[in-house]
């Protein structure tokens, strides 16, 4: 896919099914082979001998090589996160014992800053492979997965769960074979959840690795050859040329990966949905039509997946059916064995931690408690103006279908220019208007979360049944009483979703926004998150751990006290039923 | 007697609770499946007739007792049958054909085996064509087509079917029958036996060559028959009625009674239970009343169903509703209205709602207990959770929250009690209710 992005300039109505087929069958045989080539030249670079900090060169000549690297980490952070949601989700929803742990778990590192754990990371990653540029490369790898992956196993669970009791008594007493209820019951009934949330959960990863391939930890200075240093070295060098190079290749590989991967993938999830009617709100995709048509494709599907497939459902079905097994008792001495394995291994995790915090002076601890105070109200005044400008211009949008097809792709493509991108530019507008981080960083935060709320706004908006403004026409109802009685109520339950995701985001963002490398010196304000990046600049560990901590507990506390019970009441009250 | 296919021994279904108590919801009783031969299951809402349906083909387990197929002990879902659900359960993201062929996919069919197997069987019930199309373009006789389809294609001895008819349309559902009774009688089925749950009495009745029939709370065997009609089976014919009939009154027969037998096993004996609700609206049972006393105040309650096209899983809690407040009797398969029922289909609604509010105070244990409890607490509120606990030793918790539903719409109709869905409590309103609330108010949650 990485290399069919030089072939779109295809126009839709010069396809003609005869000629384009070859066209289709070329370009797919270019991006196989362009595919190898690239794998190549990946796995030349990652084993090469570790440069630390590798020079940026700015000229905008060199930006197709860095948007290719900072695609392959995406990639393979992505490819990852699947797998281990997948894995994560199916393990959760089957096995009932270890079903509200696993929940518990995920819940908890869904509100962890991901950020705050780079230094340890990348240290770990660096040790592990000494001689070989593949250390760093893992270490943002990974940290894009921690930021991506939750969403997603929560939506595999989720669906598996809701998973209709019929279908699954249907291929039980069909006697389907494990592999044979994986492929055509659990995946496609996820499908959907996991095609949405791979979007969300690429998008956050951009922001992730904007801020991660280029940083300093100690004395040690880390540079990734990609989009993300290549923009913060122009904003550093104050070089404006390059960073409107840099913003262009941003925007234009957003816009690509849309194009070529979401809305094909949109469009072919859509026979997944669990409707028994047909509806006529259908997604389309002219890349997928094209993929569909190529004869290419036909023939691989014919000579290579289907006998595959056969294979391995006659092997499958060779096995005897699940009948019921109870655990031989090994068997079960040794799950109790691993429970009590990992059991240890987290006490000596929180043993090795709290030796680290018996550095903490009582000062570090009231500076702690007192900047996230400070985070707390710029998070607060976040959502408060995000709130004030989405909630209007998103009903706004939702009433109007006109504006809502105009407007809906503009912000989509707005909402996934990761904010961490657009950091160095503001924060150049910034300094020349005078303005300091401490209210500069709260507009830093609105930029990476707004997006969340206007989007559940318009959804919100959209699910009004005109019924109900009608009524509000026919009685003439004040543009108050419209607001408290009809508006505000029904996009409750949406803009509560928005909200808790808004909140989250501001949370992380806040590590970045805070604290900033610029032309050679810190610009930093009072705040956890400055907190947390100026401790990672120290190397000093315990300061670390302790605000990454208490920035944790603070996010699950308002997550468990203030966004659930208003999820909850939103459920209960607010649920329009058909 | 031949030998049974299946045989289920003594099974029973129950749910422990923390103390001494136990759901019962099906209790021990024994059924055996014949070869060459419609066994239709008949029974209300609650009387666990698809449990038993899952429980006989080995998706569900016993709490106690066995189920042997040809014999054997079974473990785990029976080798060779077949389940047609209600739901149709078709795998949505695949095509008709393969929906059909996943279940020989399973069992390692060849591809050109599955194809050819699987385009017979769709011949056969009228599918040929529909091959490429997806279940959600076609209509909902078109989807259970490919129901039977994909249960016959693997040649089940016993073909299960969950209230098969019972989300299609009255002509769509007819036709469906009698084709499946061509198939069954043509010997075009590969299949031994036919098991039909069903809570639809005449197709109980078109469709078996035995009924069985369940009562409920907990679920047993009222009575289990052999039907010595012909077919076609003539809905018109006196000895079809009369045995729709018989059904009906074995169905209305207060559940402490003894089984009534035409012949088969006499039901186990049950202790007495909590009483429960029947799951009825108040709306519901004012016009039921009403159209009854229009009917000079007595008619056949199968009638009654006619009359008003109504499932017997509508019209039942109805009936046993106004029976338990004392406003119809039963007798024989017969509703009849008493004086205070008549005065109330008579009444004015507010009228209405004090002869409710008597006759609930005088029959309906739950609604005495939440109105004393509320009393004598000084504020004359309780939590939710206070009669969910109470409730929770004698039903299961799906059975439970719809109690305490009925329970509010009564009570709040009556003006007993009313009930704030968002703080989770039941309160008596302060004496200020002058003005009669409306009473629909949606409690769902």
């Amino acid at each position: 896919m990485t290399a069919s992005a030089a072939s779109t300039g295809l126009s839709r109505s010069l396809i003609r099914d005869r000629s384009w087929n070859f066209f289709m069958d070329a370009i797919v045989f270019a991006a196989l082979f362009a595919t190898g080539y690239a794998v190549v030249a990946v796995a030349r670079y990652w084993f090469s001998a570790p440069v630390a900090a590798v020079h940026i060169s700015l000229s905008p000549a060199a930006l197709p090589r860095y948007a290719f690297y900072s695609l392959v980490r995406m990639i393979v952070a992505y490819l990852l996160s699947l797998v281990f949601a997948i894995g994560y989700g199916y393990f959760a929803a089957y096995h009932q014992r270890l079903e509200a742990p696993m929940l518990a778990l995920l819940d908890i590192l869904q509100s962890i800053p991901v950020l705050s754990f780079l230094p340890g990371v990348m240290l770990a990653m660096v040790s592990l492979f000494p001689s070989r540029q593949l250390g760093v490369e893992f270490g943002s790898i990974l940290l894009i997965f921690t930021g991506q992956v939750w969403n997603m196993a929560f939506s595999f669970y989720a669906s598996l769960k809701a998973l209709p009791r019929e279908l699954m008594e249907a291929s039980r007493v069909y006697r389907f074979g494990r592999i044979q209820r994986f492929l055509q019951l659990e995946l496609p009934q996820g499908a959907i959840g996991l095609v949405w949330n791979s979007m969300v959960s690429v998008a956050g990863g951009w922001f992730f690795l904007m801020a991660c391939e280029m940083f300093v930890l100690g004395k040690r200075d880390f540079r990734l050859p990609g989009l993300g240093s290549y923009l913060q070295s122009a904003a550093s060098a104050g070089d404006s040329t390059a960073i409107s190079w840099g913003i262009a290749a941003m925007i234009g590989v957003v816009v690509l990966i849309d194009q070529l991967v979401w809305r094909p993938a949109i469009a072919w999830s859509d026979k997944f949905k669990l409707e028994q009617v047909e509806s006529s709100s259908a997604h389309s995709s002219p890349v997928l039509n094209l993929l569909r048509k190529s004869p290419l494709l036909g023939r691989l599907r014919a000579g290579v997946t289907t006998p595959l497939m056969e294979r391995l459902y006659s092997s499958s079905a060779r096995h005897a059916p699940e009948a019921k097994t109870e655990l031989s008792n090994w068997q079960k001495a040794f799950v109790v064995l691993a429970g009590i394995l990992a059991l240890l291994l987290i006490l000596l995790g929180v043993f090795q931690g709290l030796l680290v915090l018996k550095a903490i002076t009582r000062a570090d601890v009231v500076i702690t408690l007192e900047s996230a105070g400070a985070t707390f109200l710029r998070v607060v005044a976040a959502l408060v103006i995000a709130s004030a400008w989405t909630i209007p211009a998103g009903v706004a949008i939702g009433f109007n279908p006109r504006l809502a097809r105009i407007a809906q792709p503009l912000a989509q493509i707005a909402a996934s220019v990761p904010a961490t991108a657009l950091f160095p530019v503001l924060l150049l507008g910034l300094i020349s208007l005078g303005g300091g981080l401490n209210t500069g960083s709260i507009l830093l935060m609105l930029l990476g979360t707004q997006w969340y709320i206007l989007f559940n706004v318009i959804a919100g908006a959209i699910a009004i049944p005109s019924e109900f403004r009608e009524v509000a026409d026919i009685f003439r109802f004040s543009r108050l009483d419209r607001w408290r009685t009809v508006i505000l109520p029904a996009i409750f339950p949406y803009l509560v979703t928005g909200l808790v995701t808004a909140s989250g985001g501001a949370w992380n963002a806040s590590i970045v926004a805070e604290y900033f490398h610029f032309k050679g010196q810190v610009l930093s304000t009072f705040g956890l998150g400055a907190e947390i990046s100026s401790a990672t600049d120290a190397g000093n560990f315990a300061v670390l751990l302790l605000s990454t901590i208490v920035m944790a507990t603070l996010v699950v506390s308002v997550n468990r006290l203030v966004w659930r019970p208003l999820y909850r009441r939103a459920e209960t009250r607010y649920r329009l039923e058909a | 007697m031949p030998e049974p296919l299946i045989e289920a021994r003594q099974v029973e279904k129950f749910y422990d609770q923390p103390s001494d108590n136990r759901i019962q919801v099906i209790a021990p009783l024994d059924l055996a499946i014949y070869p060459q031969e419609i066994l239709t299951l008949l029974g209300p809402s609650g009387s666990g007739k698809s449990t038993l349906l899952r429980i006989l083909t080995g998706l569900s387990e016993a709490s106690a007792g066995q189920v042997l197929w040809h014999g054997s002990p079974i473990n785990g879902p029976c080798e060779n049958v077949s389940i047609v659900f209600q739901s149709f359960a078709l795998f949505p993201w695949l095509t008709v054909l393969e929906n059909v062929e996943a279940p020989l996919k399973a069992r390692g069919v060849s591809p050109e085996g599955r194809f050819a197997r699987s385009l017979r069987m769709l011949d056969s019930v009228g599918l040929d064509g529909f091959e490429n199309a997806y279940p959600k373009e076609l209509s909902g006789g078109m989807k259970q087509r490919v129901g039977f389809a994909r249960a016959l294609v693997v040649e089940p001895e016993v073909l299960f079917m969950d209230e098969p008819f019972s989300a299609l349309d009255v002509l769509t559902a007819e036709n469906l029958r009698s084709e499946l009774l061509e198939l069954w009688e043509d010997k075009k089925m590969p299949t031994r036996a036919v098991f039909i749950v069903t809570h639809n009495i005449e197709e109980a009745v078109l469709l078996g060559d035995r009924i069985v029939v369940l009562g409920k709370n907990p679920g047993r065997i009222r009575t289990d028959f052999h039907v010595d009609l012909p077919r076609p089976r003539d809905r018109k014919h006196p000895r079809f009625n009369k045995i729709v009939d018989y059904i009906y009154q074995v169905l209305t027969k207060p559940d402490g009674d003894p089984a009534l037998t035409l012949s088969g096993p006499a039901a186990t004996a049950v202790a007495t239970k909590y009483p429960m609700l029947p799951h009825a609206r108040t709306g519901g049972i004012a016009g039921f009343l009403e159209i009854l006393a229009d009917h000079n105040g007595r008619q056949d309650v199968y009638r009654m169903a006619d009359l008003l096209s109504f499932e017997i899983d509508d019209l039942l809690p109805i009936v046993e509703a106004a029976a338990l407040l004392g406003f119809v009797k039963l007798s024989e398969g017969d509703v009849e209205i008493t004086p205070e029922g008549l005065e109330f289909s008579n009444a004015p609604i507010l009228r209405q709602k004090e002869l409710f509010r008597n006759a609930a105070l005088e029959h309906v244990a739950l609604l005495k207990q939440i109105k004393r409890a509320l009393e004598s607490k000084s504020d004359h509120t309780l939590p939710d959770d206070f009669f969910h606990d109470i409730l929770d030793e004698h039903f299961t918790e799906e059975e439970t929250v719809r109690q305490l539903e009925t329970a509010i719409n009564w009570g709040r109709y009556a003006e007993l009690f009313d009930h704030d869905a968002e703080r989770k409590r039941f309160f008596i309103p302060e004496e200020a209710a002058g003005v009669p609330q409306d009473v629909e108010v949606g409690t769902e949650t």
